[in-house]
């Protein structure tokens, strides 16, 4: 089954890591992509860019086109990853292991449709 | 550029929604889907099961392990698109019509920084 | 979509709460029903002008409640002092309510309605059909319809049963956490029964009522919300998720039914069946297994079967062993014999279900099984009585057609060449 993994990070805190520090996570999080994607269970995963750089419109007779972010919360939605699990369990170990020694969470929800479209990255 | 087009709804109205209605909303999307794809624009697209099947692992001093959603909104994280388009303007037509194709309650449009595709999921 | 379709959509979404909050301001349902309704009929002039509201249910337990006020001043004589258009129009009260509109109190106040549906003194039917009327908001006509009774008799049922409720004492306290798992499962139990008078329907030509079980499935994922982390409720969902994927396979176009093994398993509904197998999945976690967990868990070894002989039968009848030992009953222990019987062979099953006779003297499926299970037996003798016991039984002419055709396969077969 497909799971999208949902980041959600506190983006000032995100922010401010330095170039070392994001280096660091990033290559942490290869460490566990590299092996999933070898197992031939990756789909896309991307990181988002914080939420100043988001437009929401929220509909009505008169939709309104609101700069930031929809959900206003404490942490951010702040990327995403596709994996395919065999149970949640494995899923949630994925998690813990993409999040090792970080703050912040990561809620893991099953697809129920998934299209792997067409572009290139 | 790539775009995340987050689509966000309340979860009980969609699930009180008549079956033909909701069928309705699903044949709307791929419609936008199909353009899209002409276009060379959709990227992958995805719709998520209701809150009540996600599990949230929070993190910071003590990892836990908890039901449901990591955030309490009003209205849930129900799909979203990948969409490569050339401006903020084109980004914000292609989210237009997917609102219009489902009557979203909000969508948030957010670029993307780095993206891996990797491999081809069915 | 429409913007009515969308609108009533919303309604219907944010009815157990904001009926809910409401029951708890005015303390009285009729009160509380009218109310609610006031607050609709505003939302179908309003919502389509100004877009929907932040948050459907905070708005309509105000709207609701202001209106409910209104009523009672204007009958008092006094003046009004808050123009509609006026309090509709601002932002601030809503916010206000909103604020004190938490998680907590929803969750007590949707349980409370669903519980008091749930009154001892009413027989099954009376509390499902109180729950589809006041929780889910299905129109009296629905609701006869879907029970096969004239819209009258169902109206003077849902009547009665209102006046009982309103002589009780309605529980408005905060419930301790005693109370809170006792309400929640008797409400789990009344969903539970929703779900089965749609899935095997107790009368009438119409086996499979498909809108009761999707409306049991809606109240489950309700609670499920409200109760997020409760393995049973997990569970309960999952059990309906489960069974009702299968909706489309159990009757063929003549209305008969159709046995598991001879199911198309091409039409079970994949999407539904992927859910319930999370929701199983995340309920173990908690390990505390319930009678919901265990049948979705047996319901859930049907699903993952991509053909009927790849089904686990002994994993099934160890669920079945432990469900019987948490929750002893002879119709369990019948489900445990067709399991047995696939394990063990028929006359280890026969022998399991002998003692049952008794108590399932008036049972369609105990006559049902016997028998398959006398007739793989060679006992047709045997297995014709019992079959003619199951079609003097049967509830529904699919429950009698479906017996009809083992005594055809019995005939055939047991006639001299």
């Amino acid at each position: 089954m497909l799971y999208a993994i949902l980041c959600y990070h506190d983006e000032a805190k995100v922010d401010a890591w330095t170039r070392e520090e994001d280096e660091a996570v990033l290559a942490k999080r290869a460490l566990v992509t590299d092996e999933l994607e070898a197992a031939g269970r990756l789909g896309p995963s991307m990181r988002l860019m914080s939420t100043p750089s988001a437009t929401s419109v929220r509909s009505g007779t008169e939709p309104m086109v609101i700069d930031g972010p929809f959900a206003e919360t404490k942490e951010q939605l702040l990327g995403l990853y596709v994996v395919d699990c065999a149970s949640q369990a494995d899923a949630v170990e994925i998690a813990r292991r993409l999040g090792r020694d970080e703050t912040g969470g990561f809620e893991i929800r099953p697809l129920k449709l998934y299209k792997p479209g067409a572009i290139k990255a | 550029m790539l775009y995340a087009v987050l689509i966000y709804d309340d979860e009980e109205a969609i699930g009180a929604l008549p079956k033909a209605e909701f069928d309705r909303l699903i044949a709307n999307h791929e419609g936008v889907q199909e353009k899209l794809a002409a276009d060379g624009k959709l990227g992958p697209v995805a719709r998520l099961m209701p809150t009540t099947a996600a599990t949230t692992l929070r993190q910071g001093g003590e990892t836990v392990l908890l039901d449901g959603p990591f955030a309490e909104t009003k209205e849930q994280l129900l799909g979203f698109y990948i969409v490569d388009c050339a401006s903020l303007e084109e980004a914000t037509e292609a989210a237009g019509q997917i609102g219009r194709a489902c009557n979203a309650r909000a969508l948030e449009i957010r670029p993307v920084q780095l993206y891996h595709p990797g491999i081809g999921l069915k | 979509m429409t913007e009515i379709g969308w609108i009533g959509a919303a309604l219907t979404g944010a009815r157990p709460r904001a009926l809910g909050a409401l029951l708890r301001y005015f303390r009285d349902l009729d009160t509380a029903e009218e109310a609610f309704q006031e607050a609709c009929l505003r939302a179908l002039r309003l919502w389509p002008v100004k877009g929907p509201p932040r948050d459907p249910a905070a708005w309509l337990v105000m709207v609701g409640r202001n209106a409910a006020l209104d009523q009672v001043r204007r009958q008092s004589k006094t003046e009004r002092f808050t123009d509609d258009a006026e309090f509709e129009d601002s932002e601030d009260p809503e916010a206000a309510l909103v604020e004190g509109l938490d998680g907590a109190h929803y969750q007590d106040d949707v349980l409370r309605l669903l519980f008091i549906c749930c009154h001892p003194d009413l027989p099954a039917t009376q509390q499902i059909a109180l729950a589809l009327r006041i929780v889910s908001g299905l129109t009296v006509r629905e609701i006869a319809r879907a029970f096969l009774v004239g819209e009258r008799a169902m109206e003077q049922r849902i009547t009665r049963a209102k006046r009982r409720i309103a002589e009780g004492d309605l529980p408005f306290g905060t419930p301790s956490q005693d109370e809170r798992d006792q309400r929640l499962a008797a409400v789990a139990a009344m969903v539970y029964l929703l779900f089965n008078e749609g899935y095997a329907a107790s009368g009438g030509d119409a086996h499979i009522r498909l809108p009761l079980c999707e409306e049991a499935i809606r109240l489950a994922r309700l609670l499920l919300r409200l109760f997020p982390a409760d393995p049973e409720i997990m569970g309960l969902l999952a059990l309906l998720l489960l069974q009702h994927s299968r909706a489309l396979a159990r009757l063929d176009a003549d209305g008969t039914i159709v046995l598991l093994e001879d199911q198309d398993r091409a039409l079970w509904d994949r999407a539904m069946i992927a859910e319930g197998l999370v929701l199983i999945d995340k309920a173990v976690r908690h390990r505390r297994r319930g009678p919901y967990q265990l049948q979705a868990a047996t319901a859930a070894l049907h699903a993952r079967a991509a053909r009927p002989e790849d089904t686990d039968w002994a994993e099934i009848g160890q669920l079945y062993a432990a469900l019987e030992r948490l929750q002893p009953s002879p119709v369990i222990t019948l489900n445990r014999a067709v399991a047995v019987a696939k394990v063990d062979g028929p006359e280890a099953a026969l022998a399991l279900i002998e003692p049952l006779a008794e108590p399932l003297a008036g049972y369609f499926h105990f006559f049902g099984v016997r028998g398959a299970l006398l007739s793989q037996l060679g006992r047709t003798d045997e297995a014709r009585q019992a079959f003619d016991r199951a079609i003097a039984l049967a509830h529904t002419p699919a429950e009698a057609a479906h017996i009809r055709q083992h005594l055809d396969r019995l005939m055939k077969n047991g006639r001299p060449t």
